[in-house]
Parts: C-alpha cells; sequence; structure tokens
C-alpha cells in the first residue's frame, strides 16, 4: 500500500521545458495510466517517479515522505522498460535472481519468489533459458517476472506492450490487469501512447500534452477516470486526443445562450448544444465537438455527400462531406449500403454535442453520462 | 549450422560463386605480400645462404634447426623466445588492465570526453620509433628529466641508468609499450563498452544492485569479448617486438627479443640461412601462441549477447 504525489513537479532540459507543473496523486492499489502523443514527457515523469530523472522544480512523496534525493533502490519501485532491458548474457532465473543477490535474503527465498513468479508467468519451463531464446512475448514476461520478485510497492511499467504484435499485445493487456488485481493494493504507474491499453486498464488516466515552447501551459490536460475523459473531456486536446476515429469538431460562432442550451451559428444554419452557457458572449468563436457515434445518419435534419466509407464489419464509418466544416464529418452507422457520392441526412443530437470556449476549454454538458464503477 | 548437408540450389551456387570472386582480389593481394614472402623465407632457411651473395646457396635440410650449430640447441635463441614471451604476458596484461581503467572513465559522460578521447590517443599516434627515441632521452641517466626529478626530490642519489642497468632495462622496456599501446587498448574497450545497453544499467540501479556487482555481473561478462579481441591484437603485436626495443637497448643481451634476434642473425652475421630459419620459428610460435589462445578463448567469444 503506497501512494505516490507529485507536487508541482517541472522537468527542463536546458532550455526546454519538456513537463511543466505536474500536480497528481496516485492512490494505493490505483493503476494510472501516463498517455499523450510523443514529445508529451510521460516516460520522463515515469523516470522522475523511478528516480532515473531528477525533477528540476517540485517535490515527489511516496506514502507521505519526500523522495527527491532518494536513490532508486530506496523508493521500494520496481521498473519495467520498453525495451525489457534483460541481462543478455544471464538466463532467465539469474535475470529475475540478479536483482535479489545482493538483498541477503534468508536462504531459499529467492528461489521460492522466482518459483512463484514464473507459475504466475507461465516461465517454469523457460528458467535456464538465455534471453536471445526467448521470443517478445516471452522476454516481455520475464520483464515483468523480474520486477515482481522484488515485490515493491509502485510498479512502474514504461510502455511495456509497444514491442509485441498486435495479438499479443491484447492477450498481454488483459494478463497485465489480472496481473494488478492479483497483487493486491500494490499501485501501477502505466505509460503507454495507446489509447486502446489506457481506456482498458485503468482506474485513473493522466493525459499529458507537448508543450512545445508554451511553459506557461501545464503539462497535465485532464485527470480522471477513463470514462470522464471520454465523455466529459476538460478541452479540445483531451476530446480530439481520446476517442478513435477522433472528435468531429466544427467551428462556429455563438448565437445564443439559454438556460439549458447553447445554440451556435455555423455556415448559416444553427446547431444546439445541451451544456452551460456562464461566461460565453453571443458573437464569440466556439467550437463544436461530436463523436463519430453520436451522430446520427438517416434521421432528418442536415444532408452531406458521401465521400469515403471504411468498413469494419460489425459497423461502418463513413465520411461525409458538409457545409458544417471543410474536413469531413465522420459518422458511425450501421448503413453499409450507402454509395459513394450519394446524399444523406443526418442529425447532430444537441445532448451529445460538445462545446468548446475559443481557448478551447470545454463547456460543461448538461448530460452526465454514467461512469463506470 | 545444419549438420544435414542440404541439395545447393542454383541460387546457392551463385551465391558461393559471387563470393569468391568478392574475396579473390584479397586473396591475390595476400598471397603476393604475404604467402610468397613467407614461403621464400621457409625456403631460405632450408639453405645455408649468405647476405652478400644470396645466389651461391646450398640446400642442408633441417641443419639450421636442428644440425649442430642450429638453432633449437643456441641458448641465446631460447633466452629470446622467453625474453619475448615474458614482454608479452606483461605488457598485454599491463596495458588491459591499465586500458580497462582508462576505457571506463572515458565512458563517463563528460563535457571534455570527446577531448579526453582524442588526448589518449595521441601516444598511439606517435611512430614507435619516435616516442622510444623520446623516452631515451627523457630517461638518459646524466641529462634525462625523470632523472632530474628523482635526483630533485631525493628519491636517487644520482641518475639511474634506465636503459642500461641490467635490472632496469627489462621493466623501462616494458613501461614505455605500456605507455604507448594502453590507449589502443582503452578505445578499443571503450567501444565494447559502449555496446552494453544503458536499459541494463538503469534496471540494475532500480533494483538497488551495487556499483561493483554491476561492474562484476554486467558490465564485465558483456565487454569480455571485446577485450578478448582487443588482447589477440595485442598479444600478435607484443611477440613481435622489435622497434621499442632495438631503438632503446639495441645492444643489450637482457631485453633481446625473437625479432631483434632474427635481424642480428640476418643483418650483423649476414647468416640468411640461418636468420630465415629463426624467422621461420618465430612465425610458428605466433602462430601456435594465437590458435592456443584463439582455442581457450572461442567459448567466450562466441558467448550469445
Amino acid at each position: 500500500m503506497s501512494q505516490v504525489e507529485l507536487v508541482g513537479i517541472n522537468k527542463r532540459f536546458g532550455e526546454t521545458t519538456v513537463i511543466a507543473d505536474v500536480n497528481l496523486t496516485i492512490a494505493p492499489g490505483e493503476f494510472c495510466v501516463f498517455i499523450g502523443p510523443s514529445g508529451c514527457g510521460k516516460s520522463t515523469l515515469l523516470r522522475i517517479i523511478a528516480g532515473l530523472e531528477a525533477p528540476s522544480s517540485g517535490e515527489l512523496r511516496i506514502d507521505g515522505v519526500r523522495v527527491n534525493e532518494m536513490e532508486p533502490a530506496k523508493r521500494d519501485i520496481a521498473m519495467v522498460f520498453q525495451s525489457y532491458a534483460l541481462y543478455p548474457h544471464m538466463t532467465v532465473f539469474e535475470n529475475m535472481a540478479f536483482g535479489l543477490r545482493h538483498l541477503h535474503l534468508p536462504k531459499g527465498e529467492i528461489d521460492q519468489r522466482i518459483e512463484v513468479a514464473a507459475q504466475a508467468l507461465n516461465l517454469a519451463t523457460m528458467l535456464q533459458r538465455k534471453p536471445i531464446a526467448l521470443s517478445g512475448g516471452q522476454r516481455q514476461r520475464v520483464a515483468i517476472g523480474r520486477a515482481i520478485v522484488r515485490k515493491p510497492k509502485v510498479f512502474l511499467f514504461d510502455e511495456p506492450l509497444s514491442n509485441l504484435d498486435a495479438a499479443l499485445r491484447v492477450k498481454t493487456r488483459v494478463e497485465i490487469a489480472k496481473l494488478h488485481r492479483s497483487l493486491d493494493g500494490v499501485s501501477m504507474v502505466y505509460v503507454t501512447h495507446d489509447q486502446v491499453e489506457a481506456m482498458t486498464l485503468a482506474d485513473k488516466i493522466v493525459l499529458l500534452r507537448p508543450l512545445a515552447g508554451n511553459p506557461d501551459l501545464p503539462s497535465v490536460a485532464q485527470v480522471g477516470h477513463p470514462l470522464e475523459l471520454y465523455h466529459h473531456p476538460a478541452n479540445r486536446f483531451v476530446a480530439a486526443f481520446i476517442g478513435s476515429p477522433s472528435m468531429n469538431f466544427i467551428e462556429g460562432a455563438i448565437s445564443e445562450v439559454t438556460a439549458h442550451d447553447v445554440t451556435v451559428n455555423v455556415a448559416g444554419q444553427t446547431l444546439a448544444a445541451a451544456v452551460e452557457g456562464q461566461g460565453l458572449q453571443v458573437g464569440a468563436k466556439a467550437t463544436l465537438g461530436i463523436r463519430p457515434e453520436h451522430v446520427l445518419v438517416g434521421k432528418a435534419g442536415l444532408t452531406g455527400t458521401v465521400a469515403h466509407m471504411e468498413h469494419l464489419g460489425e459497423h461502418a464509418y463513413v465520411h461525409l462531406d458538409t457545409a458544417l466544416s471543410p474536413q469531413p464529418l465522420i459518422a458511425k452507422t450501421q448503413l453499409d449500403a450507402l454509395k459513394l457520392g450519394e446524399r444523406v441526412q443526418f442529425s447532430l443530437p444537441a445532448t451529445a454535442m460538445h462545446l468548446f470556449d475559443a481557448n478551447g476549454q470545454a463547456m460543461r454538458r448538461q448530460q452526465q453520462e454514467p461512469l463506470a464503477a | 549450422m545444419s549438420t544435414a548437408r542440404e541439395p545447393v540450389s542454383v541460387i546457392g551456387k551463385q551465391r558461393r560463386r559471387q563470393a569468391w570472386w568478392l574475396v579473390l582480389p584479397t586473396l591475390l593481394v595476400l598471397a603476393a605480400t604475404a604467402g610468397w614472402p613467407l614461403a621464400r623465407t621457409i625456403w631460405f632457411s632450408l639453405t645455408d645462404a649468405q647476405l652478400q651473395d644470396l645466389s651461391a646457396r646450398q640446400f642442408v635440410g633441417l641443419a639450421n634447426y636442428i644440425g649442430e650449430g642450429g638453432i633449437l640447441r643456441d641458448g641465446e635463441w631460447w633466452h629470446a623466445v622467453g625474453n619475448t614471451l615474458l614482454f608479452s604476458v606483461s605488457t598485454v596484461f599491463l596495458e588491459t588492465l591499465i586500458g580497462l581503467g582508462v576505457a571506463l572513465l572515458l565512458n563517463t559522460p563528460s563535457r571534455v570526453q570527446g577531448l579526453l578521447r582524442a588526448a589518449v590517443l595521441v601516444p598511439w599516434a606517435i611512430p614507435t620509433v619516435v616516442s622510444a627515441k623520446m623516452w631515451s632521452w627523457m630517461l638518459h641517466d646524466q641529462f634525462g628529466i625523470i632523472n632530474a626529478i628523482l635526483v630533485g626530490l631525493h628519491l636517487v642519489d644520482r641518475g639511474l641508468a634506465f636503459t642500461a642497468d641490467p635490472h632496469l632495462a627489462f621493466p623501462t622496456i616494458i613501461m614505455v609499450d605500456v605507455w604507448k599501446t594502453t590507449p589502443f587498448m582503452a578505445l578499443l574497450i571503450l567501444a565494447a563498452l559502449q555496446m552494453v545497453p544503458g536499459d541494463c544499467y538503469e534496471a540494475a540501479r532500480v533494483d538497488g544492485v551495487p556499483r561493483w556487482r554491476v561492474f562484476r555481473y554486467i558490465t564485465l561478462p558483456l565487454i569480455m569479448p571485446g577485450i578478448l579481441v582487443a588482447m589477440i591484437f595485442r598479444s600478435l603485436d607484443a611477440l613481435r617486438v622489435f622497434d621499442v626495443i632495438y631503438v632503446m637497448t639495441s645492444n643489450s643481451h637482457v631485453t633481446k627479443s625473437m625479432s631483434v634476434y632474427v635481424r642480428e642473425q640476418l643483418i650483423d652475421f649476414q647468416q640468411v640461412g640461418y636468420g630465415s630459419a629463426a624467422a621461420t620459428l618465430l612465425f610458428f610460435i605466433i602462430a601456435l601462441c594465437t590458435t592456443l589462445y584463439m582455442g581457450l578463448t572461442r567459448p567466450r567469444l562466441d558467448a550469445d549477447r
């Protein structure tokens, strides 16, 4: 049981700020996923928690104790590296035992711990093999085993699945989720750029954004439950990053603000979004957002031309050229028979609409989506 | 490697032929520059040729080797063999040890790393004759700077004859050779060090493995193949040692190496047949040492990485 707290963490490499003002608490037993596009500093943040990098300012606490100056080994953490970092000249057994040998554990303790880990990870038959004789998935499991045998309070994973093929990734993802359940009360911090991994594994997602030379922006775009980020993104960056295909954005100007919705003028038409409109000025620029699955294709209201179809079997995505935006509007549909160039009707239900002000901040939606427990 | 012999396909044949064409120029050059002189030396070693008239020679069989005055019965030769082996073992040992230390220092990231790496190479870049002459002067018993310092510090009463004193000549030669070739060792080992994946160190650091254990169980095993190759190179060089010894202690019996012995027979005594026999023996001794060394270290060189 261990709580990790990051207070005002900043990291600069020379003149470049890569992480700005991160404030975050990872609760004991929580599965916390850092996600973000390349260059957002998610791996650096993980390495700061590990102690492999020092923050330029701010404080890192584990169980309330400041650990900024503490060696990685003293922090009671274990890390699984993206490249697995297995010792190439040692057997699987030795790889797992090496981090324990200097601890002067009671006789038989090392063997026993490795046996348990090997059983759990299906490695029992390959303990005497060297990493070169293992497949990617097996190496990955050895790396996890090496972390397990240390019995840490916090597990750190740095993009652990990125070197595996798609099928193995799904399988290992499930294994990691099971591992988290079986290690009761152990916190996990997991870095990935794959939002499916983040959505499926996390209790809490920390979405980081690249600062791109703007150090006044805090690195954390939003923190929360995966479904909260999905249904109630705090800003346009989160809305665009979470969800695939990405949310549709429609630029317009505010035409009316009422108690239960905001109407936006887009290319001569008015579209309503059921959001709270405090502080919005009529005439100000704003961006509407709607996810592809919320666009109702075939329902009367607006029209568009089919520009492209993507058939995925259980459903299809239709790209519609509309007067609303220069980019085609993407909609999820069950209508497989749509033809290229066909005129179709669609509607954008106000309750599913997101609205972002001129600074990209989301307005609070009237409808609260139920979050999974 | 497959044990069963597979039928060679047409493409396989073509590839093999292409491979032969590609190595052919090298083989030809090697035959002309190494094979021919070697064959000629071996042939001369079976004759009684003299330097002033190479054509007036007679075939004498193995007389130069095992005859009445043959090399194998010459105490001086065996003394030179002993010297050379002692020289090789001690210099290669010291150079590896110091080279490893220097490489570890150079591998620590720092701003002057690039500069240091270049600076370290300077002794290696100086021709041996020049550096040997330079050291001869620095070690000169009357005018040398080393002796001036030693006397100035009252460590010795009067200058030491580093190159002439029978007790000092051999250590002096070794010291100069170590000074000169340690950089070479350091650079080869540095290259090996830089091949060690950095995340292995980070993994060990997160696990809190003490530094010396990291060195002993991660760094050393991973750079061992590199060190062994570097040691082969250096051993081959050391077994043929000539220039340092010839320049610094040309006529000393104490420091005579096999190459110096060969030159003495060929040039000073004009005994081309006898000298060639010594050169041939030198060749076989080096070949033997290398084969033994490779055989002993093969398992480690092949250690899977």
